[in-house]
């Protein structure tokens, strides 16, 4: 029996096994759960509106969206909120730490990433200084949004709402503090490390393996609290949000470990090991935080239960089994074993099921309820990131079919769906996610509700910007590279308007970003000046 | 808890499937896969300059990894037969690339094997390709009154040479490019 018949075997079993095994987690006939998704509702709130972001007024419009649109509107003043109070009170100094570490990353990791974008249409600016070549600019922004701003604030809003999600109090909270600290350490050196070309070498995987495993020991440190949490948890089962959460965490300093074991990975096999790595740290750990933040803010927001406890099951296991193995398709066409190719194609497209479990379980909570976009700021960012994983998923298992890889490969289109997904989606809802939770955790609302706003604006414009003028750069780049009566020098000078374009959009998202840094900035002040009396901001929290 | 441990059981078993498909597979068949006969391993200096290749990010522009027809027109540009996995036994870490920003360069040093167009080239790109976006590397390279005993002085374009005085290649410069004449995978492609 041949590799590729025994492949195709356990992949009919594999599929089958995870079927059922799905199906067993199902209790009784039917809808298994129907008030599945009410866990993260305490008894009588279904049907109140929550977005600590919006301003009272705003509040009020977005009560009565909820209000006309759910068949049972909501009795006032019966639910009571005091387990939830206690959870936010739990994580408010950690919580702190992991967004506002995160939040200087993003700052760092933005600069780095715009001056590596105009550094490709103005090859001659900055040239005189090793570190800012462009090969460590890029590698400087891509380690530090991705490891920096990402991971951290994915952390920092995993560590806000599993208290909330399991209505227990933060527990371990010093693994919290010392993982973070960890994390900022091992980033710090490992960025310095870069800059003055110390370097593993691999994409995602550069920062040297003795400085990067801080961040397995970190992330995993950050998990502690869940495990000592669970056995305390106070819910009737656990909710979506955490099996995502729970997953990820003990995914990613797995992945991190294997992937950096020294002396082990060598020729071709550390290409596809690479690209295992790099493509689960987005689908096994960046990718299950947010959705899980999707899955938990979004039906918050407007005060409704997720539609289908069914089928958020189905796209969570779907993704677990699909997701880890798509990773060769960056290797599609090279001198890597062809079964494994056509593995990760039919796994990238496979990705469709949990992608379409997800988006209609979305769609059909929102529906009716769409005008709460209007009035709360938490929704727009989540629900637009919600979107862009739609989006990114869809475009990502076109883009692994031969025929469509032939032309994105090697492409500047790659880049803009890079962004695409870990923009677009992750760091959207991460956004939002921070402006529902940092009210809560420094007991003050955002000092200027129309910073929120200019934040949004700018960074759809310039995330529009970027996203169009890369891809179809990309896309004629491709088509270039594949016409052998164009010579190769056509392909790059092609797209350099679209390079300045993709500049222009990456200023307007930066400016964005120094938008929420410096709001999150005034809010600590507002916070340091007046610190709100406990009794007042529980007052707020039942009331808001 | 009974759904807790579903979660953790399961979660761990997709990573496994995932692990075994794309690492350890992968493993088993190219751990014992001989070198062709052809392919030398590399020198100290050209190890040297495979740092400098690494340390300067070279990889996020330049594939290393030539493919067949059915994957485009690599051979119609020079780049070479498609690559196969014997060809990069003595490759740690792995440099094939996702990004063809620049040329694919697992030829380079059969392509274009002079010394000093390659270190002018490094010192300018756009004195040989004036549309090209590739940095510049001055920082690999001295400007001097007058080269000393031993040292490179690298023959550049009158469009990039200074008034004064000669520019001479850094030991850096000088490792990197052995490494990228080192690139030359002619050889006819070994049966796998």
């Amino acid at each position: 029996m041949n590799i590729s018949a025994i492949l195709v075997s356990t992949y009919v079993i594999s599929i089958l096994g995870l079927f059922v095994f799905i199906w067993s987690l199902r209790k009784g006939g039917g809808q298994s759960r129907p008030n599945g998704g009410r866990v993260i509702f305490e008894p009588g709130e279904v049907g109140r509106i929550e977005d600590p972001a919006a301003d009272s007024g705003e509040r009020d419009a977005l009560q009565a969206v909820s209000d006309a649109g759910n068949a049972h509107a909501h009795q006032p003043g019966k639910a009571d909120l005091a387990v939830r109070f206690e959870a936010d009170r739990s994580t408010r100094a950690p919580v702190l730490l992991l967004l506002g570490t995160a939040t200087l990353w993003l700052l760092i990791g933005s600069v780095f990433g715009l001056i590596s974008s105009i550094k490709l249409h103005e090859p001659d600016w900055l040239t005189d200084v090793a570190w800012l070549t462009f090969g460590r600019t890029r590698t400087l922004h891509l380690n530090a949004v991705a490891y920096g701003w990402t991971a951290l604030a994915a952390l920092g809003v995993v560590t806000w709402m599993l208290p909330r999600l399991l209505r227990t109090p933060l527990r371990g909270s010093m693994f919290t503090y010392a993982g973070t600290l960890l994390w900022n350490i091992g980033l710090g050196v490992g960025l310095y490390c870069v800059a003055n070309g110390i370097s593993d070498g691999m994409e995602w995987l550069e920062i040297p393996w003795q400085v990067g495993v801080l961040f397995a020991i970190g992330g995993a440190m950050i998990g502690v609290p869940l495990v000592l949490m669970l056995p305390r948890a106070r819910v009737d089962h656990l909710y979506v949000s955490v099996w995502y959460i729970g997953a990820a965490l003990f995914w990613f300093p797995i992945l991190y470990l294997v992937a950096k074991i020294p002396g082990l990975h060598v020729g071709v096999e550390q290409a596809t090991m690479n690209w295992w790595y790099g493509h689960n740290v987005l689908g096994y750990f960046f990718t299950p935080v947010a959705l899980a933040s999707v899955y938990y803010f979004l039906p918050k927001v407007i005060g409704r239960p997720i539609q289908s406890y069914d089928l958020s099951l189905l796209g969570f296991w779907t993704l677990a089994f699909f997701y880890g193995q798509v990773g060769a398709h960056h290797l599609v066409g090279g001198p890597i074993p062809v079964w494994l190719v056509t593995l990760s194609i039919v796994q990238s497209v496979m990705m469709v099921i949990p992608v379409i479990a997800f988006s209609v379980n979305q769609h059909q909570t929102m529906r009716g309820h769409f005008a709460a976009l209007k009035h709360s700021p938490t929704l727009r960012f989540v629900l637009f990131g919600a979107m862009m994983y739609t989006v990114a998923s869809v475009q990502g298992a076109m883009e692994a079919l031969r025929t469509i890889n032939n032309v994105t490969h090697f492409t500047h289109f790659t880049v803009a769906h890079a962004h695409l997904g870990l923009y677009g989606f992750v760091a959207m809802v991460l956004f939002g996610a921070a402006y529902f939770a940092l009210p809560r955790v420094l007991d003050v609302e955002w000092p200027k509700r129309r910073l929120i706003d200019l934040h949004f604006g700018l960074v759809l414009a310039g995330f529009a910007i970027y996203i169009v003028t890369l891809s179809i750069g990309g896309w004629l780049q491709g088509l270039a590279l594949l016409d052998p009566a164009r010579s190769f020098i056509e392909s790059v000078t092609l797209t350099y308007p679209y390079l300045q374009g993709r500049s222009l959009g990456g200023l307007l998202m930066t400016f964005g970003h120094f938008v929420f840094a410096y709001h999150f900035g005034l809010m600590v002040l507002a916070r340091l000046r007046r610190p709100a009396p406990i009794a007042q901001a529980q007052a707020e929290v039942m009331h808001g | 808890m009974d759904s807790g441990f579903k979660l953790i059981a399961g979660a761990l078993t997709t990573m496994a499937l995932a692990t075994s498909a794309l690492v350890v597979l992968p493993y088993l068949q190219v751990r014992d896969l001989e070198a062709p006969p052809e392919l030398k391993p590399y020198t100290e200096q050209e190890l040297r300059g495979r740092e400098q290749y690494i340390s300067l990010g070279c990889v996020y522009c330049h594939t290393q990894q030539p493919r067949g027809v059915e994957s485009g027109v690599d051979a119609l540009r020079g780049w070479g037969r498609p690559s196969v996995a014997a060809d990069y036994v003595y490759d740690s870490p792995h440099l094939l690339g996702t990004m063809r920003t620049g040329p694919d360069l697992f030829n380079i040093g059969a392509r274009q094997p002079s010394v000093d167009w390659q270190l002018g080239h490094l010192y300018q790109p756009r004195a040989y390709v004036a549309e090209s976006n590739m940095p510049a590397f001055p920082f690999l390279f001295e400007h001097k009154l007058e080269a000393e005993e031993g040292e490179h002085v690298v023959q550049l374009p009158p469009s990039a040479a200074p008034d004064v005085g000669v520019i001479v290649a850094k030991p850096e410069a000088l490792d990197l490019v052995q490494y990228l004449l080192a690139l030359d995978r002619t050889y006819p492609a070994p049966i796998e």
